[in-house]
């Protein structure tokens, strides 16, 4: 995807912006000639009203330049903040469309970047072409054609001048371009760091490592100011290059002049003439050359967005949006599951089967990295399975529209994560006509209402960033009410309740039998908290190790053995 | 600071200028140097004119000898003075980031935990960025630009000094047109800025937790969101460029209003004989050539508000209070580990008091369990042993020293903390792993993974101990962070222990497995343990029962089951569903 499509819908704009831009500098060139004609027919003649009507005249110019001047200025700030805006949004979305795994391989800090940083840089560069690319090559070659009107041979120069200059642009935007795109990396690095420190700073702080990440802090700021230092010292050259080269040209001219001047071939005026518009190519160019470094930035910048652009959705959404049956139907079917996060790794899940129906209870139980986590993020499709399939209400998610998948599916994750703003608006995630009444059922089938009605505004109460200002235990309980508040067909617990003590686990659990249509799955480390499951899966390395109720299991399966006997001891006691 | 504190923000800049005088002292020369050149170079070209004019061949050479001399040094000098600017506001621009960061991991718990943390984000990275433009712009055209001023007046003053009276007359009508835009634009610049700040924080969270945004189809409705922030900020930012890019425009009117006046009344002055046609044409160009530099110099003022908002964000974070300088006080020296509370009392929010009077004291070596319902206080406990936040009333004692007038970083690390949120870092596992002992070798890396049960999970990774890995990223589970952070923890060795549900999303039979290698390392270590998970529990030496931030009762498991207590239905309650 090329990233100047964006501008479509500001064609307009970014057409008349340089055309504006013209048109000023035809104002600004008829000038002199107004003078000329004060001068030559005003004063030589003594005619005062022509005096007066050309000072008018000149007034005139100046209010159409201006006019002229401030649309361009107006069209081309619109033009590329329209752009940049799209652009954004389209990054957003995109950075959306993307799976977990590609997120994931991109990394969070670089697309912050990119959207933030690097989408100014491109704004910027375009609202520089607009208002200069236009004008300065018109000028340039303007002023060669006006120096060929005057004299060919001496506007030669103008030959070998203006093609040296490009092949310089060129050359310096072609070395710089990289340089700035390691810039931005290195700017990542830094955004990284800083984001870090935020987010870690309680582990940070424990291992008093805040000189550590000074010092760390210190050596990335020192690689960006190298980077820019060396990329300075290229475009740096630009602005001397062009001088030299075209007071060079001067000179050229002048002698050359000379000669054909002492053979008569050339008058002096023509000399001057060609020389000044030679000073006024010069004028330009310098004015340019400041805007190569912003051009390059630009579009070293929308190349690292175009690549993110060029990342194509790893999961392609299917169409079909199934309505769910009634009766007694699998609610989820895994057959010969198996799923490898990194390429080159062990698989997490290897050759998994095993059958949910409608308004079962499963369980998932098994060690730690045994797979638990990464079978239930395959039902709502967060991933997609390496080989096998997963179906949910007989389709293959692979075939379900990806939003009508997951509106059937409630899935509280491991870290409950929730947003800034009120604990309704991280309540209407779940549902977003949610009623209040709703939510408070919501909330008390999740144990969550009689805190969040103590916490101040109720359900007005501001949670933090990440719930950074709620317990543990708060967080899931209010990630829990966000899932049973759709009412789903399929609820996915992911060790959601290992943060809540026994009394209030036991009192949700309880809370959900009071939802009989609903498909749980329920993934704990807990033997006791999965007794009573119609089925529990044990997970052992990726691979099933057996699936029954609890009692079966005790049987078949020495994992579960294992793990129920190491909660034993705490049974025994509670029995006694 | 004052967001409009013009002058606070110069002074601020200025602070950061002035270690490097001597790049803006050869800054300010070479500027110097290669203007006076420049303006030099049009006098050649007509000497060299008239040179061809009267035929004399050897001046004609001279002059042009003149030419190539000064184009060079002029070009030299450009070189220079651009080489001085860019390592000037470079280097301006990462002491900032530095100082900001700095500054940043002084800053205390309540601020990083009450304050958005993309807009942080946003000031330490673009904010900085625009300071740094605008200083290269500022420094390269605004010297040129008033050298250039001030050797055309020195020239047109040579010429005729009634003409250049009457332009330095008229000079601050276009300054005066220059500086009411750029009033207007600082503080459309600085709303930009919060816009971009706002649209940074959005951007991190949302990305942050993408994977609960997908779960609940959130896509559309966020991009709604986002397009309404970045609709907001874009109407910002289209009235900032658009604003600060008409005082070009504008002050190139009013120079052109001076200049005809200049020709009218010039023109009106010949007429009557009062001045030659040849005096004019002089006058008129000295006037055009007067009014070009300031063209120049008023867009840099506009510029230069864009990177003033900038800066007076950043400035604005590094003024948010610091935790209190304790660089006088003595380390802590932890001896036995002792731990006292007297009479603390504690808020996160000052209308409601969490912590009321409370008052504990611990014997060195022992296990100390807090339980209690979620909400109850424990992370407080946790915070408060840690510094992360400092009571609202009363002590804190370890070993007899009161930790708040000991150094904050010797009191952290006296402890070795897990927390229930993990926290991984980007880099290698082997990293993570000796984050608070940097000089393990292998051996020790391995002898720690192998008691936290990681060997079987780090050798399925592509490339073992080296294996990238980052908190963001998938793939690793919340139980194999715990344990990376529990090795983490073994490694540093530390003199007492915090685990705050350290082992929650651990499966019991690993945790089992790992229990001696915990009991081993609790051995002697004044240890606090939140803990839903009674096992660890079971064995404490002493355990805090805690509702509402008090401790409601306190005993051993042995003791507290044996009557009819908080912690015996608590307890219980774990089996009372089978």
């Amino acid at each position: 995807m090329r990233i100047t499509s964006f501008i479509k819908g500001y064609r307009k704009e970014a057409v008349l912006a340089p055309l504006f831009k013209l048109l000023e500098a035809l104002f600004e060139l008829s000038v002199p000639l107004a003078v000329a004609s004060l001068i030559d027919d005003g004063i030589a003649l003594g005619d005062r009203h022509h005096i007066i009507m050309m000072a008018l005249l000149m007034v005139l110019l100046g209010v159409i330049g201006l006019c002229a001047s401030v649309t361009a200025q107006y069209f081309s700030a619109k033009a590329a903040t329209g752009f940049s805006e799209r652009m954004k949004s389209a990054l957003f979305q995109h950075i959306f469309s993307l799976s977990e795994k590609d997120r994931d391989s991109i990394g969070t800090p670089t697309l912050i970047t990119r959207l933030t940083s690097d989408a100014t840089l491109v704004q910027n560069g375009i609202n520089m072409f607009l208002r200069l690319f236009m004008r300065s090559p018109f000028v340039v070659i303007g002023a060669a054609i006006m120096a060929f009107t005057v004299d060919k041979s001496l506007a030669c120069t103008f030959l070998w001048v203006i093609p040296l200059l490009s092949v310089i642009v060129f050359l310096i935007m072609k070395v710089t371009i990289p340089m700035y795109r390691s810039a931005q990396k290195a700017l990542d690095k830094i955004l990284s760091r800083v984001r870090e420190n935020l987010r870690g700073v309680r582990v940070l702080r424990a291992f008093s490592l805040e000189n550590d990440e000074k010092k760390a802090f210190h050596a990335e700021t020192e690689h960006l100011k190298s980077i820019q230092t060396s990329s300075g010292r290229i475009s740096a050259l630009l602005n001397p290059l062009t001088y030299a080269i075209v007071n060079i040209a001067i000179a050229v001219i002048l002698l050359e002049g000379r000669r054909r001047y002492d053979i008569s071939l050339v008058e002096a005026g023509a000399i001057v003439a060609v020389v000044n518009y030679m000073s006024q190519v010069l004028v330009e160019l310098i004015k340019l050359a400041n805007l190569i470094v912003t051009i390059s930035r630009a579009i070293a910048s929308a190349k690292r967005i175009e690549s993110v652009f060029a990342i194509k959705p790893s999961m392609d959404d299917g169409d079909k949006s199934p309505s769910i049956p009634s009766g007694d139907v699998n609610a989820i079917e895994f057959s010969a599951v198996s799923m490898v996060y990194r390429d080159g790794g062990k698989p997490s899940l290897e050759n998994v089967s095993f059958f949910a129906r409608k308004g079962e209870r499963i369980g998932v139980i098994g060690g730690t990295g045994s797979g638990k986590t990464t079978l239930v993020s395959l039902i709502p499709r967060f991933y997609d399975v390496s080989s096998g399939t997963v179906s949910v209400f007989g389709t293959d998610v692979r075939d379900w529209d990806r939003k009508a998948l997951r509106s059937h599916i409630g899935y509280a994750a491991q870290k409950a994560v929730l947003f800034n703003g009120s604990v309704r608006d991280n309540m209407k995630w779940g549902r977003y006509d949610a009623s209040d009444d709703e939510i408070d059922e919501a909330l008390r089938l999740a144990e969550a209402y009689d805190f969040v009605h103590e916490m101040k505004g109720g359900l007005d109460a501001e949670i933090e960033e990440n719930g950074r200002n709620l317990s543990g235990g708060q967080r899931q309980r209010l990630s829990i009410a966000r899932a049973l508040i759709r009412r789903p067909d399929i609820l996915i617990l992911d060790d959601t309740l290992s943060a809540l003590d026994y009394q209030t686990e036991s009192r949700v659990r309880d809370n959900l039998s009071s939802m009989p249509e609903m498909t749980v799955i329920t993934v704990s480390q807990r033997t006791g908290s999965l007794r009573a499951m119609d089925r529990i899966i044990v997970l052992d390395k990726g691979r099933v190790d057996g699936i029954g109720k609890h009692e079966e299991l005790l049987q078949s399966s020495e994992v579960y053995r294992e793990i129920d006997k190491s909660q034993f001891g705490e049974d025994e006691d509670g029995e006694n | 600071m004052a967001k409009t504190d013009y002058k606070s923000i110069l002074s601020c800049l200025w602070y950061y200028i002035r270690p490097y005088r001597a790049k803006t002292f050869i800054s300010i020369i070479s500027a110097f140097i290669s203007s006076l050149l420049t303006l030099f170079f049009p006098l050649l070209t007509g000497s060299a004119v008239d040179a061809i004019i009267s035929g004399e061949g050897r001046l004609f050479m001279r002059i042009l000898m003149m030419m190539a001399i000064s184009v060079l040094l002029s070009s030299f000098f450009q070189y220079l003075m651009n080489l001085a600017n860019n390592s000037l506001s470079f280097s301006v621009v990462r002491d900032i980031r530095r100082d900001a960061f700095a500054h940043l991991e002084k800053l205390p718990l309540s601020y990083i935990d009450s304050h958005s943390h993309g807009d942080a984000v946003s000031r330490i990275t673009s904010d900085a960025e625009q300071v740094s433009d605008g200083l290269l712009m500022g420094f390269t055209q605004l010297f040129t630009g008033v050298i250039t001023i001030a050797g055309t007046l020195v020239f047109m003053f040579a010429v005729n000094w009634v003409v250049a009276l009457v332009v330095v007359f008229v000079t601050p009508l276009s300054i005066f047109s220059a500086s009411f835009i750029a009033k207007r634009t600082f503080s459309l610049f600085y709303k930009q800025s919060e816009a971009r700040g706002k649209q940074t924080s959005f951007i991190n969270e949302m990305i942050s937790g993408a994977s609960t945004v997908s779960a609940y189809g959130k896509e559309e409705e966020n991009q709604k969101r986002f397009d309404k922030i970045n609709h907001e900020w874009a109407g910002l930012s289209l009235l900032s460029v658009f604003y600060s890019s008409l005082t070009n425009p504008v002050t190139r009117f009013v120079n052109s209003i001076v200049y005809t006046g200049v020709a009218l009344s010039g023109g009106l002055a010949a007429l009557s004989g009062l001045m030659t046609i040849g005096g004019l044409t002089t006058i008129l160009s000295y006037a055009s050539q007067y009014t070009k530099p300031f063209n120049e110099i008023t867009g840099v003022m506009t510029e230069f508000q864009n990177a003033a908002a900038s800066a007076s964000r950043i400035f604005a974070f590094m003024d948010a209070e610091e935790e209190k300088d304790e660089s006088s006080l003595p380390a802590l020296s932890l001896e036995k580990g002792g731990v006292c509370f007297d009479d603390v009392s504690f808020s996160y929010v000052p209308e409601r008091p969490l912590i009321k009077h409370l008052s504990l004291a611990i014997e060195p070596g022992m296990k100390v369990a807090i339980v209690g319902p979620t909400g109850a206080g424990k992370t407080t406990i946790i915070n408060l042993l840690m510094r992360f936040y400092d009571p609202v009333s009363g002590r804190i004692l370890i070993d007899g020293q009161d930790i708040a007038s000991v150094k904050r970083s010797s009191v952290r690390s006296s402890f070795g903390m897990v927390l229930q949120e993990t926290w991984l870092r980007t880099g290698t596992v082997r990293e993570n792993i000796t984050m608070g002992y940097p000089g393990a070798d292998d051996e020790a890396v391995w002898k720690a993974v192998k008691l936290c049960h990681l060997d079987s999970f780090i050798a399925s990774l592509p490339q073992g101990l080296d294996e990238m890995i980052s908190d963001d990223n998938d793939g690793i589970s919340q139980g194999q962070k715990q344990l990376l952070s529990i090795a983490r923890v073994m490694l540093s060795d530390p003199g007492m222990l915090i685990l705050d549900e350290a082992t929650s999303s651990i499966d019991t039979r690993t945790e089992m497995h790992i229990q001696d290698a915990f009991m081993h390392l609790m051995e002697g270590r004044t240890s606090f343990i939140v803990a839903h998970r009674l096992q660890t529990i079971k064995n404490a030496d002493l355990i805090l029962v805690i509702d509402h931030g008090d401790v409601i009762e306190k005993g051993t498991h042995k003791s507290l089951m044996s009557q009819d207590s908080f912690y015996r239905n608590l307890y219980m309650s774990q089996f009372a569903k089978r």
